[in-house]
Order: structure tokens, then C-alpha cells, then sequence
């Protein structure tokens, strides 16, 4: 007993049972096992990332970015639309690649080059400025519409509704609305935005086959004949899809603001608005925007609910490019491409070749690399009043 | 003073602005809170606070003690229905007239009844704004834009609440970068700047180091003579160094109130004498 007391290191004596020896090997195995199944999950995770990254970064960057100064990014994908491809070869065998305007302005200045091989790749020439504008233009209908709706449901619901029954109701309503597929948004904007919406028009504007009422003989009626296929619609509709989402972050916003603020505020005699307008909002409003721009990351992805009320494959020209009456309904009540609706056409709509592999690792990547620059620039806001709004 | 329930007309608290809030000598010791009777529940089913009856004296300073739980708080903010705020809470029985008119009577309006009776609460909470804004607030949502006006009412209210040395040099500061003794008193600032008749203090100590509550003491003291303060404490020597009458509650009710030098000295009940002595609470 003494050499276990004075050497701590020396082995056990012979014949004398570890009391600490492990029973079953079967419980370390099993840890063990655990332990690399999570660790593998977690791995797969990485791996689909950098899957998905690494290749269009790989297809899509050379698309952009050349290799010499002058071309060093290709700015022609930026201010052009969507184009058809021409392909073609003269005799000799040697290649060229035009757009579809251009191959013609070729042909016409000379008019005895012999085409050979001609071969046309739609929506694989130009560039993606039409998309780009049209999805930004949808966002910002979606971002306004849906930041006052939002705002307003979420000060009521968090200020101003007590714990009742009814309160408990709409919020099931916004949870449930949150676990609607898109694709049913999409329907659901169709019907409702595109096609029976009232509007106040006169009569050479009225849509046959729309229900439509004369308000007071005055030749202006009141037609349940939506936008049509248009801006105005697919933002609407992508409001709708984003306000559960809206809603709840701002209130969690609203939750943050200490209580002593607004009590502080009641006491000095302010009205309920009044404090929580002078007191409670321009504290809270920070991480309502942080948490919209991440909204305008997800909605401006979202391919279902523009494809039936906004979206075109083809547009010749941008917005304000079109001859339309004008006005805000003529503006916003075109339709337009959009980034998703372009990428779903060039990647499941048109014949597959080479030629069409740049338009649509060029799209992706841009696409991907706004999205990413949205979501690092909410992730920004948030450090950045995180630090500044402190109490 | 038993009275019917009185049809008072609004006017009885005068619209603001009002006249400064210093009266007349021998007006002290009118009555200005008077409690008739009071219960009060949170939940309609369990009183929180049962038959107070207590009045509380113009320019006087009057302590609510007693352990926690035991209704101080909640008296307290029935003064200026800042318990409307917790849905089901309401008064079951008797009524609180203050400056002679029932608050809970449907003609007083709640906003300018608060205009009149201002809190400072236990957790000092400026607003993220600048120490001006903050002091000027009140006004600003009166509808007050004149800025010599404010900028009167400020120096005057920082003056009154002992801060107006130490920070006038950066008015335009942040209200959050001061201490949190100065922070309180910048809270007590932006209360009296609304010209209040009564000052609620919600023990407004509570979160000060030993320092700071010295000089909010000394501050109460200052203000008494303009201002009817009623303050909430756990702090018995508090109680008994700045109020002039203290109020013992416990379990909901109002077992002694007198003068504090009385109940300090000579209590007439045995459960005073108990929680000040400190042996239970």
C-alpha cells in the first residue's frame, strides 16, 4: 500500500481490481459512433456549399470577369437584355458568336459574306440588365407595400392588441400564412391582383369579360379587372408572401425596446401614439430594416409567385423604354423579366449546348453575388446599430 | 369626506402649461392625494391592496415601506393610472380623488391627468437621446417648438434636479454616457420639466451606488418645497431621513401611517416595529 502512496505513477498492484475500468467497450463505441455521424452531418453541410459555390464560381466568374485590363469585366452582360445567340461559321470553318441584331447588321454591311453553319441559342446572347431591372423594380413594390403593411400589423399586434382570443387567431393566421408554398402565392396573386382586383378607370381601358360598374354616370367605372400581368402584381404578391415574415421581425424589434420607455413617456403625459412613435419606433426601426433587407434577399429569389403575375421570358424593351400611356399604372402595370423567371427559362426552357452554358453560369453568379452582398450588408447593419444603439 | 361621487368638472386640473407648481405658504399640509377606501386587483379576483385609506399633503414627502410584494408599488401607480397599461387591473372599490377630482372618474382625461403627476422610476431610463432632448421631451410632445421656451425650461429643470452644473457643457451628449446617479437625475429633470404638481418616485434608488443616493436624497429634499413627492423605498433609512409621514404596507394593506419620526421612534403597531427593527421583510 505504501509504493501506491509514494509513487503515484507505479502500475497498479497485480491481482488487485481497477475499480474504474470500463465495463463495456460497446458504451465507448457507441460515443464514438454518435460523435462521427454529427460530425459528418455537419460536414455535409460544408460540402454542399462549397459544391455550389465553387462551381458557378468557377463557370460563372470567367463570364464576368476577363483576364486583360480593358476587358477586365465584361460590361456588355450589364447593359444589354437578354438576346438571341447566333453562332456561325464562314467557309473557312472559322467561328463567330453575334447577337441576333448585330448578326443582322453584319449580314446587311456584307451582304457577300456566305453564312455557313448558322445555328440560334435563344436567350443566350446580350446580357441580363432586363432581369436585373425588373427584379429590382419587383423588390421595391414588394419592400414598400409589404414595411407599411408589416410595420403597421406588427405596432398593433405588439402595442396595441391585448391577449385575447382574437389575437391569438391572427397570429395562427400569420404562422400559417408563413407555411404556404409559393407556388400557391403565385396562384393566389394570379386570381387575385391580375385578374379581379378593382380598379377606377375609364371606359376605353376596360378589360372585356370584367365585371365592371359605371360610378354616377360619369363615364369612369369601377372594373374588378386586376393589373394583368404586371409589376404591380407580382410585387403585391410578393408582399403578401413576405409579411409573415415582415411582421415578425418587427415585432421582435418592438419587443427589444426596454418597457421603461414607454413608460417613461406615458408619465410625461404623451399619448400612446406619441410614445411609441417618439419612444419606442426610431429605436426599434434599425432592426426592422436590418431584418427587411434579409427579406428583399428572399424575395428577390422567389421564382412561383412572378411567374404567373409578373414575369416574361422576353421583353424587348426595359420599363421606361416602353411606349406605354404612362403614368404609374401604365409604368408599373408592364410586365417584366425578372433575375429567377430568366435563370428557370435559359436553364429549363431553351435547347441545351455549349453556347448557352456563359448566359447561364453568367446569370446565376451575378444573381448569387447580389444576393450575398444583401445578406453581408444586413448582417452589417445589425453590427453596426448593435453597437450604436445601446441601453 | 364621504362625498357622492363627484361630478367635478375637467377643469379642476387646469389644462397645461400651468402656473408654477410653488403655492403659497400657508397652503402647505392642503390635502392633495386623498385615498378613500381603496381595493385594487390585478385580476378582478384576488385584492392586491385592501381598505387603504391614507391622504398625502401638499409639499410634504411621504414614504411607502414595507417588504416586497406588499402593494407600495401598485398604490402608487394607481396616482397616475399607470396601471391601465396591465389589462385587467383596476380599482374595486373606493376612489382616489386627487386636487379634489376622482382620477378614475371618465371625465378626467389619463394624458393630462399624468402631465400633473410625474414618476421617476426604480431603473433610471433616459431616453438614447441627447441630455437636452431628453429634459425637453415632455414639452416637445405638447406641442412646444419655441426654442427659447425649451431652452429655458431645460436649464431650469437640470438647475432644480442638481445637474445643471455638471453637464452644460454638452447639453447635445448622449444622456446613456452619464453615471447612473446623474442618469436618475436627468430622468428627474425631464420629469419636472413638465411642471408636475405631484412627483411619483418609484424607489428611485434602488440601482445607485451609496454616493448617488445621497445626493438624490439631498435633491428630494430641495424639491419638496415646490413639489409633493411620494416615494417608495426599500431603504428604511431612506424613509426615515428624507419623508416627513411614512406608510407601512403589508400583504395589501396599509397597517400604520404617521409621522415619520413617530414610527421610527414609537410605533403603534407591533408589525411596524418588526419590519423596521428588521426582524422580518
Amino acid at each position: 500500500m505504501d509504493t501506491t502512496t509514494t509513487d503515484p505513477d507505479a502500475p497498479a498492484p497485480r491481482g488487485k481490481a481497477n475499480p474504474f475500468a470500463a465495463r463495456s467497450p460497446r458504451r465507448r463505441l457507441i460515443e464514438r459512433g454518435v460523435r462521427q455521424m454529427l460530425h459528418l452531418a455537419t460536414y455535409f453541410i460544408l460540402l454542399c456549399a462549397f459544391f455550389i459555390f465553387g462551381d458557378i464560381f468557377v463557370k460563372g466568374a470567367p463570364v464576368i470577369f476577363g483576364k486583360q485590363y480593358p476587358g477586365f469585366v465584361n460590361t456588355r452582360f450589364f447593359t444589354h437584355s437578354p438576346e438571341t445567340l447566333v453562332v456561325f461559321e464562314n467557309p473557312e470553318g472559322e467561328e463567330f458568336r453575334l447577337d441576333y441584331q448585330e448578326f443582322e447588321a453584319f449580314k446587311a454591311a456584307n451582304p457577300d459574306f456566305v453564312v455557313a453553319k448558322e445555328q440560334r441559342n435563344s436567350y443566350s446572347g446580350g446580357g441580363i440588365l432586363g432581369p436585373l431591372v425588373g427584379t429590382a423594380l419587383l423588390t421595391l413594390i414588394c419592400i414598400v407595400v409589404a414595411l407599411f403593411i408589416g410595420l403597421a400589423a406588427a405596432i398593433y399586434l405588439n402595442e396595441y392588441g391585448s391577449h385575447g382570443r382574437f389575437m391569438n387567431a391572427i397570429r395562427l393566421a400569420i404562422l400559417n400564412l408563413a407555411g404556404v408554398p409559393s407556388i400557391v402565392f403565385g396562384l393566389f396573386g394570379l386570381g387575385l391582383f391580375c385578374l379581379t382586383f378593382p380598379l377606377i378607370v375609364g371606359e376605353a381601358n376596360l378589360r372585356a369579360g370584367a365585371p365592371a360598374f359605371e360610378l354616377f354616370h360619369s363615364g369612369v367605372y369601377l372594373s374588378f379587372q386586376g393589373f394583368g400581368i404586371s409589376m404591380l402584381a407580382g410585387g403585391l404578391t410578393l408582399a403578401v408572401m413576405i409579411l409573415p415574415v415582415i411582421i415578425t421581425a418587427c415585432e421582435e424589434s418592438l419587443k427589444a425596446i426596454p418597457m421603461g420607455f414607454r413608460e417613461a413617456s406615458l408619465a410625461l403625459g404623451a399619448t400612446k401614439w406619441q410614445s411609441i412613435r417618439t419612444a419606442v419606433l426610431p429605436y426599434a426601426l434599425p432592426g426592422m430594416l436590418t431584418a427587411s433587407v434579409l427579406g428583399i434577399t428572399r424575395v428577390a429569389g422567389e421564382t412561383a409567385p412572378i411567374m404567373f403575375t409578373a414575369a416574361a421570358a422576353h421583353k424587348d424593351k426595359l420599363p421606361w423604354q416602353e411606349a406605354g400611356e404612362g403614368g404609374f399604372l401604365g409604368f408599373f402595370g408592364q410586365s417584366v423579366q425578372a433575375m429567377p423567371y430568366h435563370i428557370y427559362t435559359v436553364a429549363a426552357r431553351i435547347p441545351q449546348s455549349e453556347y448557352t452554358k456563359p448566359m447561364q453560369y453568367g446569370s446565376v453568379f451575378v444573381f448569387m453575388v447580389l444576393v450575398m452582398l444583401l445578406a453581408s450588408l444586413s448582417v452589417y447593419l445589425r453590427i453596426h446599430f448593435r453597437g450604436k444603439l445601446k441601453w | 369626506m364621504e362625498t357622492a361621487m363627484p361630478e367635478a368638472p375637467p377643469e379642476t386640473i387646469p389644462a397645461a402649461p400651468i402656473e408654477p407648481a410653488a403655492a403659497p405658504p400657508d397652503s402647505r399640509g392642503d390635502i392633495v392625494v386623498e385615498i378613500d377606501d381603496v381595493n385594487f386587483s390585478y385580476d378582478r379576483k384576488k385584492d392586491v391592496l385592501r381598505d387603504i385609506t391614507m391622504d398625502i399633503r401638499r409639499n410634504e414627502v411621504t414614504a411607502f415601506i414595507g417588504p416586497s410584494g406588499c402593494g407600495k408599488s401598485t398604490l402608487l401607480r394607481c396616482f397616475n393610472r399607470m396601471n391601465d397599461l396591465i389589462p385587467g387591473a383596476a380599482i374595486t372599490k373606493g376612489r382616489i380623488r386627487i386636487l379634489d377630482t376622482n382620477i378614475y372618474d371618465p371625465a378626467v382625461d389619463v394624458i393630462e391627468l399624468r402631465k400633473h403627476i410625474g414618476m421617476v422610476f426604480q431603473k433610471y431610463n433616459p431616453f438614447p437621446k441627447s441630455i437636452y432632448e431628453n429634459v425637453a421631451y415632455g414639452l416637445r410632445i405638447q406641442g412646444i417648438r419655441n426654442k427659447s421656451v425649451l431652452d429655458q425650461a431645460v436649464e431650469e429643470s437640470l438647475v432644480a434636479a442638481g445637474l445643471w452644473e455638471e453637464v452644460k457643457d454638452r447639453l447635445d451628449a448622449s444622456g446613456l454616457g452619464l453615471s447612473g446617479g446623474q442618469q436618475q437625475r436627468l430622468c428627474i429633470a425631464r420629469t419636472i420639466a413638465v411642471q408636475p404638481r405631484i412627483i411619483l418616485m418609484d424607489e428611485p434608488c434602488s440601482a445607485l451606488d451609496p454616493i448617488s443616493t445621497t445626493t438624490i436624497e439631498d435633491l428630494i429634499t430641495r424639491l419638496k418645497d415646490q413639489y409633493t413627492i411620494v416615494i417608495v423605498t426599500h431603504n428604511m433609512q431612506q424613509a426615515a431621513r428624507v419623508s416627513d409621514k411614512t406608510a407601512f404596507f403589508y400583504l395589501g394593506e396599509l397597517i400604520e401611517f404617521n409621522d415619520t419620526l413617530q414610527i421610527f421612534s414609537a410605533p403603534h403597531k407591533r408589525a411596524t416595529e418588526d419590519y423596521i427593527s428588521g426582524r422580518f421583510g
